[in-house]
């Protein structure tokens, strides 16, 4: 899931001063928000009650089902319709994909964020999150007995360990095991060892381009043109 | 020809040193310890941005060094370049006459100067190490030809005393098997673990293994290397020989001649870190009987 943090308070009463706001409509989200304690009901009625305190109206809030969803957003948000038109501005607490999709669901009213996106993280525990992933768009997991070393080590090393392991230990993070020496112990005890010569070459960062774009109903529609053209 | 490479075809027991480029344009100081070093070395590792901390270019820096008649080993990180800076770098060492380079992975930027840099570790030292080696047969990374080839002579760093030894040695064996022909390793701090190892490396691996040797100069170096520097620890016996010393500098050349004579018969080399004090080294090798 996508784990947020709180933004500066002053932050963002610097940017609803920014377009003289006085009443603010709130959006939060069920999804991952409310489960990094950011952006669901509860942090979205403190933001409301802290807003009232300095004397902003709160015309309404929405903790929408999955505020990243365009469709589903559009949808929840013409059910507030009037709060929204009342409204001088929109502090959306998600990530900043949340953000963009009330900002074009919303196009009219100013949508600023209410949270900074971190990273993709692990939820260890209730309150507990790590990056292990970060979608660098070519997984090595396979060579890498399901540890991630492009995210877990802070060098974002293939081939380690770097110089500064020192008993096991990460030179960066001081606290931690060395990424390279988990690895090389769990493939050493499921007996997968790996054999000479065999550095994990380069990656490829052309896989990983910007700004990322998947459309399946288009690739279908081509499989289905192209399935009709063979016929 | 690399002085450095044709000492090691020699058999020649070699001795290399360490400058570090000026943060700022002005080499003169720089230029002192290469007067003082140059003389009585083969080489001399010129850091790139050490402790991830700004500074001039190694490639500058090692040039400036070539040209006042001294060999330099061009040292490049992975942390501040992407793959086709990094080429670019070696592509120029090609063209400016250095041969020598040390290939490392680089300290991390949150621990220099600059903590808000992005490091940058597109290539990993081992990939970088293949790369080199393409660069010297005519092949860019893509396996593209060059109009020109590199004729680098590929170094990497080693750190003997580590554990875990097995995962160690097999991240130096990715280094050699990429085309790394000569390591410098980490300070000594235990002779007899350190000989045990290095041989392993040197008949193994079939490279040249030069070894560290650290000025242990007062109780305060001991507390930096024990508390900052990453993997060190400095053995309590030899910090209380220091520690307990009327003339701790004294005692560190003492300490660091006699393990200079050790080494003779355990590596190729030895790498002389003499945190600043330059001045000593002629002596340190003198006392070894290598001047």
């Amino acid at each position: 899931m996508i784990i947020t943090r709180p933004r500066d308070p002053a932050r963002i009463v610097e940017n609803l001063e920014t377009v003289g706001a006085r009443s603010v409509f709130i959006v939060g989200c069920q999804q991952c928000a409310t489960v990094a304690h950011t952006g669901g009901e509860v942090e979205v009625g403190e933001l409301a009650r802290f807003l009232t305190e300095r004397g902003y109206e709160v015309s309404g809030t929405e903790v929408s089902e999955v505020t990243c969803h365009l469709a589903h957003t559009r949808v929840e948000l013409r059910r507030h319709a009037e709060e929204l038109s009342t409204a001088d501005a929109v502090i959306v607490l998600t990530c900043g994909a949340g953000v963009q999709t009330v900002a074009d669901a919303a196009p009219e009213t100013p949508v600023f964020p209410g949270l900074d996106s971190a990273f993709l993280g692990n939820v260890i525990r209730n309150g507990v999150f790590e990056e292990r992933c970060q979608m660098c768009g070519q997984c090595v997991l396979d060579l890498t007995a399901g540890i991630c070393p492009v995210t877990t080590c802070p060098k974002g090393l293939l081939n380690g360990p770097c110089g500064g392991m020192w008993d096991g230990k990460c030179e960066v993070m001081t606290d931690r095991e060395c990424t390279h020496v988990r690895i090389h112990n769990r493939l050493k005890a499921q007996g997968r060892a790996r054999s000479q010569g065999s550095s994990i070459p380069a990656k490829d960062y052309s896989v990983k381009l910007k700004p990322g774009s998947v459309n399946l109903r288009a690739q279908r529609e081509r499989a289905r043109r192209k399935s009709g053209g063979d016929r | 020809m690399s002085r450095l490479r044709e000492a090691f075809e020699r058999g020649e027991f070699v001795i290399t040193g360490e400058v570090a480029p000026p943060h700022g344009t002005d080499v003169s100081k720089m230029m002192r310890s290469v007067e003082l070093l140059g003389p009585v070395t083969h080489a001399l590792n010129v850091t790139d941005n050490q402790g991830a901390t700004l500074h001039l270019s190694s490639l500058a820096a090692s040039k400036a060094i070539l040209d006042a008649g001294y060999e330099p080993i061009f040292q490049q990180t992975c942390r501040d370049r992407n793959r086709l800076a990094l080429q670019s770098d070696l592509l120029s060492a090609g063209t400016l006459g250095l041969e020598n380079v040390l290939i490392l992975t680089g300290d991390d930027p949150r621990g220099g100067d600059h903590p808000q840099a992005k490091g940058v570790f597109d290539l990993d030292s081992t990939q970088l190490i293949e790369v080199a080696a393409g660069l010297n047969r005519g092949k860019d990374m893509n396996g593209a030809a060059l109009e020109g080839a590199t004729n680098l002579h590929v170094g990497a760093a080693a750190f003997p005393e580590a554990e875990p030894w097995d995962i160690q040695f097999e991240r130096a064996r990715g280094k050699a098997e990429a085309g790394a022909v000569f390591f410098q390793t980490q300070a000594v701090m235990d002779i007899d673990l350190f000989s045990e190892r290095v041989a392993e490396l040197r008949s193994k691996l079939g490279v040249k293994v030069i070894a560290g040797i650290l000025l242990l100069k007062s109780g305060r170096v001991i507390d930096f290397i024990n508390e900052k520097l990453a993997g060190l620890m400095v053995p309590d016996e030899i910090a209380d020989r220091i520690r307990g010393a009327s003339d701790p500098m004294g005692v560190a050349i003492e300490l660091a001649t006699e393990q200079v004579r050790a080494l003779r018969d355990v590596a190729d080399g030895v790498h002389i870190m003499s945190l600043g004090s330059d001045s000593v080294v002629p002596q340190i090798l003198r006392g070894a009987g290598l001047d």
